[in-house]
């Protein structure tokens, strides 16, 4: 019983602990972050390119197929009804506000997220970090700042690509495929959908790439500096962005309801 | 240096279409009544019922939209909606003697209100108020009223 309680107590102290020293590494890399954008600005474009230029790829194939496949079922849906004209107001709801910028979050932690993490992982395994900060340089400020700021950057871009995309798509497989009229699909969208929408929408794009570039870098910088813990490393990069991700947009939402 | 470049124009590229993908967001999938003016005078009504009208709505003549909802209060004093709207002063002429009706788009679509123009020779100005009104009406006391008159018709 005592063992019992002295375990859960340890691990209560143990989870603060790292809560702590998370949100503490989270102001680390803010502070430095001002100064990394105007004196090396070169270092976080290389790193909006990875993120961001590199993921557009499975961005974009994605963003129309999920477009689509909202068109569909809303079709098939709202045809019961006959009212498939605000086909276009569902998908454009739905991807707006939810669907783009959580996919975008979840897609991003899956293409961008594990690169970043055992990139850094695997620097600190082979002691490129230790050798940084022989030589002077701090490898917060020259490795992981640019890293989280590039997915800062890149993450409210791919929101809006991917959204427009699956408007794109809903627009192919409705229009195109399923003949609702484009006029109606258009237009009953832009009568029903608010600038709110979109800043909803703009502003959980952000929040999550703030979260996911941080959960990123953070897994990488503090995982096991062998080749299995650079793997769990990123397995866990994963599981704790599509959680965090999830749990803050729910959050988000019931707020700003 | 050639693979800077490529960065670079890649980086470029990626930021761009990001940019024009937001600005198609914003300009594209809302608005259609997205009215913005940088001249306009404020106009007041007062209705029994407002129904769901709501400040940004469209206020429209003969349809197109030439201005916009800035507020939809309750006068505790007269006991009736006050709704405010500003109007685009390129549309200064309107007779003051016009009339405003709240009316749905659709069936089941958002409220605005629409004018309709009068004849008197005086127009419209900052702060005056429109006299002729009709309100919204209100599905359910239309189906009230249906339910009423086919039952004293089937008495008779």
């Amino acid at each position: 019983m005592t063992k019992w309680g002295r375990d859960i107590y340890d691990n209560a102290v143990e989870f603060l602990r790292t809560f702590g020293a998370f949100q503490l590494f989270f102001l680390r890399l803010v502070r430095h972050s001002p100064r990394m954008l105007v004196r090396r600005p070169g270092l976080v474009i290389k790193q909006v390119y990875n993120t961001g230029a590199l993921s557009l790829v499975i961005i974009m194939v994605c963003g129309f197929f999920v477009g689509g496949v909202l068109g569909l079922q809303g079709y098939s849906n709202l045809a019961r009804f006959n009212a498939e004209d605000s086909v276009g107001t569902v998908v454009a709801m739905a991807l707006i506000k939810e669907l783009g910028p959580v996919i975008t979050a979840l897609l991003f932690a899956g293409r961008a997220g594990t690169a970043l993490s055992s990139e850094i992982g695997l620097m600190k395994a082979t002691d490129q970090l230790s050798a940084m900060e022989m030589m002077a340089v701090n490898p917060v400020r020259r490795v992981l700042v640019p890293r989280f700021l590039g997915g800062v950057i890149a993450m409210p871009l791919l929101v809006a690509i991917f959204t427009c995309i699956g408007l794109f798509g809903a627009n192919v497989v409705t229009v195109d495929m399923l003949n609702v009229d484009v006029g109606a699909f258009w237009q009953q969208m832009q009568a029903t959908v608010d600038p709110d929408d979109i800043r909803e929408g703009i502003f959980k794009s952000i929040v999550f790439g703030i979260v996911a570039s941080l959960l990123a870098v953070w897994e990488g910088y503090n995982a096991i500096p062998t080749a299995e813990g650079v793997g769990r490393a990123t397995t866990r990069t994963v599981v704790i962005t599509a959680i965090a991700v999830l749990i803050l947009d729910f959050m988000i939402t019931a707020v700003m309801l | 240096m050639q693979q800077t470049r490529s960065v670079e124009i890649g980086t470029g590229l990626f930021v761009l279409l990001g940019m024009s993908a937001l600005f198609f967001l914003t300009t594209q999938t809302t608005g259609g009544d997205n009215f913005s003016a940088d001249d306009t005078y404020e106009v007041k009504a007062y209705f029994d019922n407002v129904g769901s009208l709501k400040a940004r709505a469209p206020v429209a003549m003969s349809g197109v939209t030439i201005g916009r909802v800035t507020s939809v209060i309750f006068d505790p004093d007269r006991l009736q909606a006050e709704v405010t709207f500003e109007i685009d002063s390129q549309y200064g002429a309107i007779p003051d003697d016009s009339d405003a009706s709240i009316l749905t788009s659709g069936l089941l679509g958002s409220q605005y209100i629409g004018l309709q123009a009068g004849g008197s020779e005086d127009s419209l100005a900052e702060g005056s108020e429109i006299f002729f009104v009709q309100d919204a009406i209100v599905l359910e006391n239309l189906i009230g009223k249906f339910l009423v008159n086919s039952g004293s018709g089937g008495s008779e």
